[in-house]
């Protein structure tokens, strides 16, 4: 039995758009290049890359939401495309839209989502409420509707939903964005002690720098649908002689990773990656459709 | 079998509390078209023709029973892409049968309810005897005809998966298609005859067809005729029922299928709206 949780290779995903319905004008658009990267079982692996780069497209893959073009991907030792009904029982998935019944309870919203797996209701309540404790959510808050909750309280309730069934897999979108310094600390915390306790394989798109090299073991740079460097943060930083990951980031990708995800597009100056002039433009609208 | 039935009632738990979250809206709706078909049936009180009563009695409900079930599963996917659930509900380890079986447990069981109360809310306006009503004929009919509305709800539950906007929109047209050709309210004949063909293939022709027969209306039945006609009367619109749900559901659990690889293949699973 390999040791893999994750194997993708040479994976491709286009996507195709058609504007216009008389003189229709086609473009095409490589949201995934050529991206291979293995990650061991029980390891957190982060993916590092602005908007648009290709993370949630590489994610929806993951999930069988999306049928790649080309290539190979194993998870857990089954293969996508052919055995997503075995994967669909071993993966659960944060992504950064929490995406609810807003009209809905948590509790009704993960209930909906525990028969869909076929818990049982006391067995999925129960853990529900095991897992918003160990959020820092206050259970008094399980009955209400999800419109009434902050955006921090709607994405612990996402990640209530993807540890229901307490799966070996988690995909996790961008799981903190938009999260206020506690509620963020908190889902930091809950996923390291869930890789620590449970083995969980771990794969975390962010882009937040410090984030990611505080959770991950390894760190791959992802930008234009290309996966275009891996290693631990110390590695690439070594690799890029840069001190921190956002300067190594720059260094390798050519474009500086910006807060809200966008980048900004670094000048290259031979022997200097920290004080280049740099022109922001959003990647939103003008890259990958997905993401 | 219990993790089937278990994936089978989280969407009736789901459908039943959204239901329950949009009550005031559902009794707003329900008021609507008690008051609505209320309009219609008037129209043979005042005409003082109790055949004519009966058979716009027949029309509102039996019409607004089958396109309550046809709007509850073609919307459900609309819902689920504004929403952004549909991701989570299709990444779920539940089969695409099991999904819409439960959608259409719901949306048979709410139309069944709905109907109900628009028959109490008739009964407010018109005073009519039905106790020679054949009920047992006709609850075998609108458990057939439901079958043929279930498969035509899965068609158009395809359409938002495209557009959510756009397939709501396409969904409204058919359904008024189908208003327009069946003979909800007037014999088909009536139709130019360009339209006449397309009632043939309207489920909700035989439906309502085998209804007034069963309610004491049906063709050859006098004015004051009020014993319903046997469900041997009505033979050939159940056989024709039968095929169409036959070959509706399974034809639409096959779109569905279809149209759920092409968006996988087209990225057109994400939330919009």
């Amino acid at each position: 039995m390999s040791n893999l949780g994750i194997e993708v290779r040479s994976l491709h995903k286009f996507f195709r758009k058609r504007k216009g319905f008389i003189r229709a004008r086609r473009s095409e658009v490589h949201a995934l290049n050529d991206v291979t990267f293995e990650v061991a079982l029980g390891e957190t692996y982060g993916l590092l890359g602005p908007n648009g780069s290709g993370k949630s497209t590489l994610i929806r893959v993951l999930s069988t939401l999306l049928v790649p073009d080309a290539g190979c991907v194993r998870l857990l030792g089954h293969r996508i495309p052919g055995e997503e009904h075995l994967v669909r029982r071993k993966i659960g998935r944060v992504s950064v839209d929490a995406a609810f019944y807003k009209k809905l309870s948590a509790r009704e919203n993960l209930l909906y989502s525990a028969y869909l797996y076929g818990m049982d209701k006391a067995g999925a309540e129960r853990r529900a409420l095991e897992i918003l404790d160990a959020l820092g959510m206050d259970g008094e808050k399980f009955t209400d509707p999800l419109e009434e909750m902050s955006r921090g309280m709607q994405q612990k309730v996402a990640i209530t939903r993807a540890l229901l069934v307490n799966p070996p897999l988690l995909l996790l979108d961008e799981p903190t964005t938009g999260l206020d310094p506690k509620s963020k600390r908190d889902v930091q915390t809950f996923i390291e002690d869930l890789r620590a306790r449970h083995g969980t394989t771990i794969l975390l798109t962010s882009h937040d720098m410090a984030e990611t090299e505080r959770l991950c073991s390894r760190i791959g740079f992802i930008a234009h649908g290309r996966l275009i460097a891996e290693g631990s943060a110390d590695e690439l930083k070594l690799r890029s002689s840069a001190e921190t990951l956002d300067d190594a980031f720059i260094a390798l990708a050519g474009e500086k990773l910006e807060e809200d995800g966008t980048v900004a597009k670094h000048k290259k100056q031979e022997g200097a990656t920290t004080e280049a002039a740099t022109v922001a433009t959003p990647l939103t609208g003008a890259g990958v459709a997905e993401d | 079998m219990e993790q089937v039935l278990r994936q089978t009632w989280a969407f009736i738990f789901r459908d039943y509390h959204l239901t329950r979250r949009y009550f005031s809206w559902v009794v707003v709706f329900t008021f609507y078209a008690v008051v609505n078909s209320a309009t219609v049936v008037l129209i043979g009180v005042a005409a003082n023709d109790r055949r004519l009563t009966l058979t716009l009695l027949v029309g509102v409900i039996l019409w607004g029973f089958l396109s309550v079930i046809f709007n509850e599963i073609a919307n459900s996917i609309t819902y689920e892409r504004w929403e952004g659930t549909l991701e989570y509900t299709f990444m779920a380890p539940v089969s695409r049968v099991i999904h819409l079986a439960g959608v259409s447990l719901f949306s048979s069981a709410y139309a069944v309810v709905r109907a109900c109360v628009i028959i109490v809310g008739m009964l407010l306006f018109v005073d009519l005897d039905l106790s020679r009503a054949n009920w047992g004929g006709m609850a075998v009919v609108l458990a057939v005809s439901s079958a043929a509305f279930i498969g035509l709800g899965l068609i158009a539950a395809t359409l938002p998966v495209f557009s959510p906007e756009r397939g709501a929109e396409a969904t409204n047209i058919f359904q008024g298609l189908l208003l327009l050709v069946s003979g909800v309210y007037y014999p088909i004949e009536i139709l130019p005859r360009w339209l006449q063909p397309l009632a043939v293939v309207s489920p909700a022709t035989y439906a309502l067809s085998a209804s007034r027969k069963l309610i004491g209306v049906g063709e050859g039945a006098g004015p004051d005729q009020t014993a319903g006609a046997p469900l041997s009367a009505v033979t050939h619109e159940l056989l024709v029922l039968t095929l169409m749900g036959v070959v509706l559901i399974p034809l639409g659990l096959y779109v569905f299928g279809l149209v759920e690889r092409w968006a996988k293949r087209t990225g057109k699973l994400k939330r919009t709206g």
